[in-house]
């Protein structure tokens, strides 16, 4: 039952959900702020793959790279008009900017291009396998954690080797301090909403990649993913974001196997019990911060 | 160098100072003394910019600095250590005091400042890829003081820095304090424990609710005022 077939796919479920959470749980050990315009984050990656393929001749690694930059670019943009001017005000001033962005951008996709889902072009790769020791595994779930080693690799570089990196771990353990030795707030935050964008963007290839199409409405479930990793590994603490991601996806891939067959399209239900479960004995998700989650804007 | 006139500051309904003076010159070791409560850290906030007076003014080196961010006020030159010594725990060592030189990287004065804090902290240099938060409290607060310096402060701003120490390590707190103002940095510092500090201050200011009560050398003080009566919480004890 459990194949190497099986391992792949969860690992690579894995690695996506680890990145997505990794983008939200940037944001949030900053500012204390869900950013609930993630989703949408993904949404920008879509219609940017579509729009550059449809109008553009660039080769697909290109059409890729604009759309991670497109999204980070959108991630930066978010935070300058739309958060900035109310991260003094309240948290909750924040929370409710963050589903207006996140509805403008939605509204915003439906105006433009289309309510109707846009097919996006992938290149042969994704629709391929390779056979590894007599099984069959598909290319893109390789790709998948070959991206998810290599961005996590990157980001640990950045975050313990440059003095912006270490700027930003500190700010996540105590924001008014990190500014009392001259780390301008802004950078920080600004580069917290870069590296989400980034994310994002990423995530968006191979999220699009499983369905090849876009919505305007394709955000949500990748928010709830990021959310529910995040609420299960911790909230504070950017390790127990990709453990949560992995613990999601080993946990929704087995409710896959376990349940019997007219019960596996309630495998969602059974994910958000698991999560009450965790919230009940680990309050504080699995990996618990050292610091406390007072916020500071 | 710093000087403080009349300033006025309130958390929401609060009144935490209500028109406090102070000034301090190059080089100087002065002294904020006080009951808790009294406003001597509410007065280092509003230098740091953590809070802005709601009246008064506030200026460093000729120039106002009310309404100034803590960051530009630290790249000015001005660091305040806090009470409680607000390292970052899940920083090492190193990262902790690679970032207090945030404003100042250039490099041989990074390596000069890293020279001189490990002279004055030599057991911060064993522990350098240490987590911050695993340090005794004594570590800690030498951590904090180290990180401050590593910005070149030309005004370094303790807040109560013998705060739950051991007596043995409060001894050698203010060993350290009075050894840095002769190495020419000038220092305000914030204590309850006040004999101590004014046997190493030159001059220090008493506040009491919100006000300051009295100020001059550190021998006036000893000699005119009425400290234990002050801590005891009676009002206005100068002796006549």
């Amino acid at each position: 039952m459990i194949t190497l077939e099986f391992i792949i796919n969860i690992l690579s479920l894995g690695s996506l959900y680890a990145m997505l959470a990794l983008g939200l749980v940037i944001v949030y050990g900053i500012l204390r702020l869900v950013n609930f315009a993630y989703g949408e984050l993904i949404m920008v990656g879509g219609y940017t793959m579509y729009l550059v393929t449809l109008y553009t001749p660039l080769p697909w690694l290109a059409v890729a790279i604009v759309a991670v930059l497109a999204v980070m670019l959108t991630s930066l943009f978010t935070e300058l008009v739309a958060f900035r001017p109310v991260r003094e005000k309240s948290l909750t001033a924040m929370l409710i900017t963050s589903f207006a962005v996140s509805t403008l951008l939605q509204n915003g996709a439906l105006l433009i291009i289309s309510p109707r889902a846009r097919a996006v072009t992938l290149p042969q790769i994704f629709q391929t396998s390779v056979m590894i020791a007599g099984t069959s595994v598909p290319w893109r779930n390789i790709l998948t954690i070959l991206t998810c080693i290599l961005t996590l690799a990157l980001l640990t570089l950045l975050l313990r080797r440059t003095v912006l990196g270490i700027a930003l771990r500190a700010a996540a353990d105590n924001f008014k301090m990190t500014r009392m030795l001259g780390v301008p707030a802004n950078t920080v935050i600004s580069t917290a909403f870069a590296i989400s964008g980034i994310m994002a963007g990423i995530v968006s290839i191979f999220w699009i990649g499983r369905s090849a199409s876009v919505t305007p409405t394709i955000g949500m479930p990748p928010l709830l993913v990021a959310f529910v990793a995040t609420v299960i590994g911790g909230m504070n603490s950017l390790t127990g974001a990709v453990v949560g991601g992995f613990v999601y996806a080993i946990t929704i891939s087995l409710l896959g196997v376990i349940l019997p067959p007219g019960m596996v399209e309630f495998r969602e239900a059974f994910m958000f019990a698991f999560v009450i479960i965790v919230l009940l004995f680990r309050p504080e998700g699995l990996i618990r911060s050292k610091t406390s989650v007072e916020r500071v804007g | 160098m710093l000087e403080l006139n009349e300033v006025h500051a309130r958390y929401e309904a609060i009144i935490a100072l209500r028109g406090v003076s102070i000034n301090v010159g190059q080089g100087e070791l002065v002294a904020l003394l006080g009951v808790n409560g009294a406003g001597k850290s509410t007065t280092l906030g509003c230098i740091a910019g953590i809070l802005r007076p709601w009246q008064g003014g506030v200026t460093f080196e000729g120039g106002s600095i009310v309404g100034k961010s803590p960051e530009q006020i630290a790249r000015l030159g001005i660091s305040l250590v806090p009470e409680g010594r607000d390292i970052f725990p899940s920083l090492t060592v190193e990262e902790n005091l690679r970032l207090g030189a945030f404003t100042r990287r250039e490099k041989t004065e990074y390596r000069r400042n890293l020279d001189e804090v490990y002279d004055l902290f030599p057991v911060l240099k064993e522990r350098l890829q240490q987590p911050g938060g695993t340090l005794s409290g004594g570590e800690q607060q030498q951590l904090a003081i180290a990180r401050a310096l590593m910005s070149s402060p030309r005004l370094l701003m303790l807040d109560e820095p013998s705060l739950g120490l051991a007596p043995a390590l409060v001894d050698q707190i203010f060993e350290l304090i009075a050894r840095l103002h002769q190495r020419g940095v000038t220092i305000l510092l914030v204590e309850q424990n006040v004999h101590r500090c004014l046997e190493i201050v030159d001059r220090a200011y008493l506040m009491n609710t919100g006000l300051i009560e009295s100020k001059g050398t550190a021998q006036q003080l000893r000699e005119n005022t009425d400290i234990e009566g002050i801590y005891l919480g009676m009002q206005g004890q100068t002796k006549k």
